[in-house]
């Protein structure tokens, strides 16, 4: 009961009738060290808080330390399962503060290494929330072609997690003579994986069952909590900032959005936003991607990877700059002021897990504790990104 | 049991057993001796099958797995229950001591006990007891006390959450299992395992499963149940990761906890040969009919090679059972707690119900037909046997031919081949 008390006075609730139980920091399935403090009547839940802050790691603050390219590994580290893409904002964000034209050799490298990191952020994804349903399987499966996803990017950055690939004005290296032929086998191998894994998990009956109309998250109310990415697609709308705001070389690539249509059947009680469509929107998204790279490859254009006029010491005029792009888990928006001088005045990084942790404590009414485990892991929340 | 020994009383020693006074004692020894033999087989088998499913798990998970024990890692167990005895045997302050110390007493007792009863092969188990699978029934009762007590003692809210889940599972799932169970008890006339098995035949068709489609819904149910009670995936919730941390385990180490896995991996064997026993032919060797046993029986001698014939019969068949269930569990999800008790109350009890009356019934109108020939085997090119065939066709043979054909695809769609090179 001591522990019980605690946790009461701390939280300011009232005692009653329901049991406390704290699922994490150190808990299998929540995906990090995240707390939630669930009120639950046996196995219903009332509410559960998330309690986040166990990774702050103040990487915001270091950017107001580091130089304008010094920040650039610590970016990796606020999504380190999809790093390309933190990469990615903070150079659009310095690239603008600078007035820096990137040539397009350089744009579709960045864009050919965030797909792959995004086909990669979905996999663990959707491997992870199959674990949390209780499929062992289906994981090992995804981190097999996760592997090959980091092979791929370690021959063309020489990293296989934390990329640092980006560069302010355009990407580290250039692409290997032999890269190609390489990704092009990959991408071939990897639609015929695509269509096991829905054989494999995504249309198992148990599998379905379980997802179907749990945690329904209608349009407005998606809209109101500021969900972002596949969260908010998964609601029914067709919002994608690859095609809303187009940076990079994305105008040039034709490509679809996937976005929620109860794909678990009326008959099951699919419903419009509920966990499966969160689930199948992303097996979607690593189609749309997987085209998507294949389209970049076969436009490559020559030419430089880098911007021929970055400065060594990089001092941009004082001043503000924002950039917003599609990350693995939604919109990533960096908002850097430069004072003028070496170092950033502020840099501010805003990421999709942490709008997504916001709903939680509404949506989790009602659900069951094997429910919350299918919520939280539908919502694709990573604790670093939360926190950063 | 008894009667071997008494056998040997009078055969070698030359003594009447009802009057000298040493038998008593050589009936103990011999209780004693078939006591160790049998929780060491369990123990064994339960330790092997940890490195066996780890190895399936592996395959199908596109890994390795375990193999660098002994050859092919096939020692491992022993390395794993080495370790395990050797960690600090560590109870938490506030838990119930007494209780948490025997809880995992009770589980192995319940998984032990089975053995009792169970068959092996022709004439080899410990008792051929006339209320056999009544005794199963109840004895693995004990298990679900067990795990009820470790989830209430350990004093933490995962383990509780386990203990409870456990409690309202398996009590559930006993259920459907008991009311099916009558399903081949109805068609056999008997409680006794040997003598259920002596009512099917050697031939699949001859099989319980495959002589009524009663029989054969009534196998499906059973396996669901089993699996259910077994904590098996997809009815894996007592034990939870994902969920509720490892569920009625999560404060147990040291060999307290490997108990909890001896039990649940040797009541694969005890599902599987209750299964066997009653749908699957127990261990009837194929070509050899009821009449030649019986007329071997009636000359008061049986070959050694029928017993030895019999026991790799009954011992095949449970293996495939218990691969089937290993697979199952590297391949489905789990199902939710609501969901696991509408499938049980909502689904399997009805229609177990209705089961067991479409199988009096049959067994009635099948008396009434056939009169005294439909009590244990058909004779062959009989009209009830030539029925039984069809069905076995319909229901067996056609629906595992379009399984084999759709795996085959499967794996070649995805240029995947089957490969056993780097096994």
């Amino acid at each position: 009961m001591a522990l019980d008390q605690l946790v009461m006075t701390k939280f300011g609730e009232t005692a009653g009738e329901e049991m406390i139980l704290n699922m994490g920091p150190q808990h299998p399935s929540t995906h990090g060290v995240i707390n939630f403090v669930v009120h639950a009547d046996g196995e219903v839940m009332k509410k559960a808080v998330p309690q986040v802050g166990y990774l702050h790691r103040a990487i915001e603050k270091i950017g107001e330390i580091v130089t304008y390219p010094g920040f650039m590994p610590y970016t990796d580290r606020i999504d380190y399962l999809a790093a390309m893409f933190a990469n990615e904002g903070y150079a659009l964000a310095v690239e603008k503060l600078l007035g820096l034209t990137v040539p397009p050799r350089a744009q579709y490298l960045r864009a050919i290494s965030c797909e792959l990191n995004r086909i990669a952020s979905h996999l663990i994804s959707l491997g992870s929330m199959a674990m949390d349903i209780g499929a062992v399987t289906p994981f090992p499966y995804a981190l097999r072609e996760r592997e090959s996803i980091n092979d791929l990017l370690e021959a063309l950055c020489g990293a296989r997690l934390t990329y640092n690939f980006h560069r302010i004005g355009g990407v580290g290296f250039d692409m290997p003579d032999d890269w190609m032929p390489l990704c092009r086998k990959w991408l071939d191998h990897f639609d015929r994986i695509l269509d096991e894994w829905d054989r494999l998990i995504s249309f198992n009956e148990i599998f379905v069952e379980r997802l179907a109309g749990l945690a329904v998250i209608p349009l407005e109310m998606a809209i109101n909590y500021g969900l972002v990415g596949p969260n908010l697609r998964a609601s029914g709308i067709e919002f994608d900032l690859r095609k809303a705001h187009p940076y990079g070389a994305y105008p040039d690539f034709d490509f679809k959005i996937p976005f929620g249509k109860a794909y678990a059947g009326a008959y099951r009680g699919g419903v419009v936003g509920d966990c499966f469509d969160r689930f199948y929107v992303r097996v979607l998204e690593c189609r749309e991607s997987v085209s998507i790279v294949r389209q970049a490859l076969d436009k490559f254009p020559p030419g430089e990877f880098m911007a021929p006029k970055v400065p060594r010491k990089i001092k941009p005029e004082a001043g503000e700059a924002q950039s917003r792009i599609e990350a693995a888990r939604g919109e990533m928006a960096y908002y850097v002021v430069s004072d003028g001088g070496e170092r950033a005045y502020r840099v501010r990084a805003r990421t999709g897990s942490f709008l997504a942790m916001g709903i939680i404590e509404e949506l989790s009414k009602g659900l069951m504790i094997a429910d919350l485990v299918a919520l939280i892991a539908s919502l694709d929340v990573v604790a670093p990104e939360i926190d950063r | 049991m008894k009667e071997l020994i008494d056998k040997i009383i009078v055969e070698q020693l030359g003594h009447d057993p009802q009057t000298w006074p040493m038998a008593q004692g050589l009936y103990l020894v011999g209780m004693m001796l078939v006591g160790v033999l049998l929780t060491t087989f369990g123990a064994i088998f339960a330790g092997l099958l940890s490195w066996w499913e780890r190895r399936i798990a592996a395959r199908i998970q596109s890994r390795i797995g375990p193999n660098r024990v002994g050859p092919q890692g096939v020692l491992q167990f022993i390395a794993d229950a080495l370790k395990l005895i050797l960690k600090e045997d560590l109870i938490p302050t506030d838990s119930d001591h007494i209780l948490f110390r025997i809880a995992p007493y009770f589980v192995m007792t319940g998984f032990i006990l089975t053995f009792v009863v169970l068959p092996f092969g022709y004439h080899l188990s410990a008792t051929s007891m006339n209320v056999g699978l009544f005794y199963v029934v109840s004895i693995t009762a004990l298990v679900v006390v067990g795990i009820l007590i470790s989830g209430w003692a350990s004093n933490s809210k995962w383990a509780l959450f386990g203990g409870i889940r456990a409690a309202a599972q398996v009590v559930s799932y006993e259920i459907p299992a008991g009311m099916v169970i009558l399903v081949p008890i109805i068609m056999a006339g008997s409680l006794n395992m040997h003598d259920i098995i002596r009512a099917q035949g050697g031939a699949p068709w001859d099989w319980f499963m495959f002589q009524t489609p009663w029989a054969y819904a009534s196998f499906f149910i059973m396996f669901t149940a089993l699996l259910a009670e077994g904590n098996r995936t997809p009815f894996d919730l007592p034990e939870a990761e994902s969920e509720i941390v490892a569920g009625y385990n999560t404060e147990y180490s040291g060999m307290r906890f490997g108990y909890y896995f001896l039990a649940e991996w040797g009541n694969l064997w005890v599902m599987s040969a209750v299964l066997t026993t009653l749908f699957l032919g127990g261990w009837q060797v194929p070509f050899v009919s009821m009449a030649k046993l019986t007329a071997w029986e009636a000359t008061g001698h049986v070959p050694l090679w029928y017993y030895l014939a019999s026991a790799a019969v009954f011992t095949l068949k449970v293996l495939v059972l218990v691969n089937i269930i290993v697979w199952i569990r590297w391949t489905f999800p789990r199902i939710r707690v609501d969901q696991m008790m509408n499938l049980c109350w909502k689904y399997l009890v009805p229609i177990g119900m209705g089961l067991v009356v479409l199988a009096a019934v049959t067994e009635l109108l099948s008396y009434q037909l056939f009169g005294e020939a439909a009590k244990g085997q058909a004779k062959v090119g009989s009209i009830r046997d030539t029925l039984h065939f069809a069905f076995f066709l319909v229901a067996g043979l056609v629906p595992f031919a379009a399984f084999a054909l759709k795996t085959r695809r499967n794996i070649y769609i995805v240029g995947d081949r089957v490969d056993l090179s780097n096994w």
